[in-house]
């Protein structure tokens, strides 16, 4: 599994009700059920790979996370995750608050938009930057918002709503390996991992 | 529902199975029918393939659609030409796997197909019902297969599953007797009928009732609506599939000629291949149970019937959990309606897997073969049986 994915599976407590936002062929979802006894639903897109899950045996709707949030009652689940997704959505806030309304807590990951390679590449070669992280062009980018670690704590205080742990890691896109930055995360790390609660403590 | 029926390209079959028959609401007992009418003594035709299990936990009911009938898979005997309807779904190691589930499938009733209909002997005037037969429901149709699950001696159905017609009594199941059901799979199907499900459903009626020998029903004596109950099917035939799919099978191709004949013969395949549906389905099916069972299926208002008008209050007494499936091309009951059965779950907290199957054939795409369908009912019961009820 994702070294990110591990990192989120690390903060889920057991026995615990999670969604999984964009859950893809359902890896995290399968590991939380297997490992934590978790009750596990997720969200994804793609036909193809939301027939992958319900083949696992996983519990998962196709459709468009931004439509698809809106229905559940209040509180149903105790995680809402949106891994490597926050990038590509086109409402960020209402997102998230639909998130911090279907579920108590919120956890989400995104690719790192000042780290350091990213800064240099902008500074030296005046071409819009391509990372391992976010490698595509301009021109054909599912990516449509580029967001840094402070600028998503900024984001989060801005919405009225409360980091309660974050985690900035180097890793890369696919990997099963990384390492957590504790030194200048903000230009170190390639990704960051938040979770989120109400403002009043979650 | 169209007719798809072909031998397993694997030669993978349940083998020969046998119709059986039972029967209940002997009068006095008569089954009180949501119309208030009574009606018995009521005989059901129904199959069951595979072994129920010692803990009885195993049971899957299949409910078919319109023209369908108890005879899902395998079968009648050595000879036999023709396989049960879903043989490409129900059978060793298929989708519905019948070395581990126990199969029921029941003939509804209203239909010709075995179970008590219009074309079924009256006890009180000992001729033909004809419309003398009280018009049923689709929750009629479950509470007479509930009494055959009852006689079979199972308590509660690991699954119930069907598509168009059969999916809406699979919703009706899932509300009328939720602590009975475990899991359930409505295909391609709607909580209610649209106004252009309704409208080709009435042409197809007055087609029957417009035939001179429908004679109000009462033709069992003489000459069949032969005619009117074609015309029928073929409307049924044009609503089953697509524009894609039509533009494949016939495009604008001509039947055994170079050229049109300049009269109204069958000059375009697809001309010809709905006169022989119609043609065909005339040997098989009685007019008056087509104008039962689509009247049934019009009338159909899950949320009406059990949530004084609303869809989620309805969903709120369901217990299952649910595999809702749709396809890309079915425009009978397009994917918005599945999505409709999918929000009124999720309002409820109910546990629910969703999935549009992209597909070109229109609504009849859930009964051909193909690797999707299966896989995604196997995964799903897997789970279901062994996750255990929730």
């Amino acid at each position: 599994m994702r070294y990110d994915l591990q990192i989120i599976a690390s903060w889920i407590e057991p026995g615990s009700k999670v969604i999984d936002l964009g859950c893809g062929e359902g890896d995290l979802l399968q590991h939380l059920i297997s490992n934590k006894g978790v009750q596990g639903t997720g969200i994804e897109l793609n036909e193809e790979k939301v027939a992958r899950c319900i083949e696992k045996g996983l519990s998962v709707l196709q459709g468009d996370i931004n439509e698809e949030v809106h229905d559940y009652p209040e509180g149903r689940f105790d995680y809402v995750i949106l891994s490597q997704t926050l990038q590509q959505v086109f409402q960020p806030d209402e997102l998230i608050r639909a998130m911090l309304r279907m579920g108590r807590k919120g956890i989400v990951s995104f690719p790192n938009f000042s780290h350091w390679q990213i800064r240099l590449q902008l500074l030296f070669s005046g071409y819009a930057p391509v990372s391992r992280q976010l490698p595509y062009q301009w021109f054909d980018t599912p990516n449509i918002r580029v967001i840094t670690l402070k600028d998503f704590r900024r984001f989060v205080h801005d919405v009225g709503l409360k980091v309660l742990k974050e985690a900035a890691i180097d890793t890369h896109t696919q990997d099963r390996y990384g390492s957590m930055v504790q030194w200048f995360p903000n230009l170190r790390a390639t990704y960051g991992i938040f979770m989120i609660g109400g403002s009043e403590g979650a | 529902m169209s007719e798809y029926i072909h031998h397993d390209k694997d030669r993978v079959s349940v083998g020969v199975v046998a119709k059986q028959y039972f029967s209940f609401a002997a009068p006095p007992g008569e089954m009180v029918l949501e119309s208030g009418a009574r009606l018995g003594p009521v005989v059901i035709a129904y199959e069951t393939y595979g072994a129920l299990a010692p803990d009885r936990r195993n049971a899957v009911l299949v409910l078919h659609a319109l023209s369908g009938d108890s005879h899902v898979a395998g079968y009648y005997s050595a000879d036999d030409e023709k396989p049960g309807w879903w043989d490409c779904m129900v059978g060793p190691g298929k989708g519905i796997d019948t070395d581990r589930f126990f199969v029921i499938c029941a003939n509804v009733i209203g239909s010709c197909m075995g179970s008590t209909g219009p074309s079924s002997m009256n006890p009180a005037t000992g001729r033909t019902y004809g419309l003398d037969f009280p018009v049923v429901t689709i929750g009629d149709m479950v509470t007479a297969q509930r009494a055959l699950v009852d006689h079979l001696g199972i308590d509660r159905l690991l699954c119930v599953v069907g598509g168009s017609i059969g999916g809406m009594q699979v919703l009706e199941w899932c509300v009328r007797y939720p602590e009975r059901v475990a899991a359930a799979i409505p295909l391609a199907t709607t909580m209610r009928h649209s106004a252009l499900a309704i409208a080709f459903n009435e042409v197809a009626r007055q087609s029957i009732m417009a035939d001179p020998n429908w004679n109000h029903g009462d033709y069992y004596d003489g000459a069949k609506p032969a005619l009117g109950l074609a015309v029928a099917r073929m409307i049924g035939h044009i609503t089953y599939l697509s524009d894609e799919s039509m533009r494949h099978k016939f495009g604008r191709r001509l039947q055994d000629k170079s050229d049109f004949s300049f009269n109204f013969d069958a000059d375009f395949q697809v001309e010809s291949y709905l006169r022989y549906q119609g043609r065909k389905f005339v040997d098989r099916f009685d007019a008056n149970s087509f104008l039962y069972i689509t009247k049934a299926a019009d009338y159909f208002d899950l949320g009406k019937q059990h949530g004084g008008g609303s869809a989620v209050k309805a969903l709120s007494k369901a217990r299952a959990r649910f595999l809702v499936i749709s396809f890309t091309s079915d425009w009978l009951y397009p994917t918005y309606q599945a999505k409709e059965i999918v929000k009124a779950l999720k309002k409820n907290g109910r546990d629910v897997s969703f999935c549009e199957i992209e597909a070109e054939w229109g609504h009849d795409a859930f009964l051909i073969p193909g690797e999707r369908l299966p896989m995604l009912i196997r995964g799903f019961l897997e789970r279901v049986h062994h996750g255990g009820a929730e």
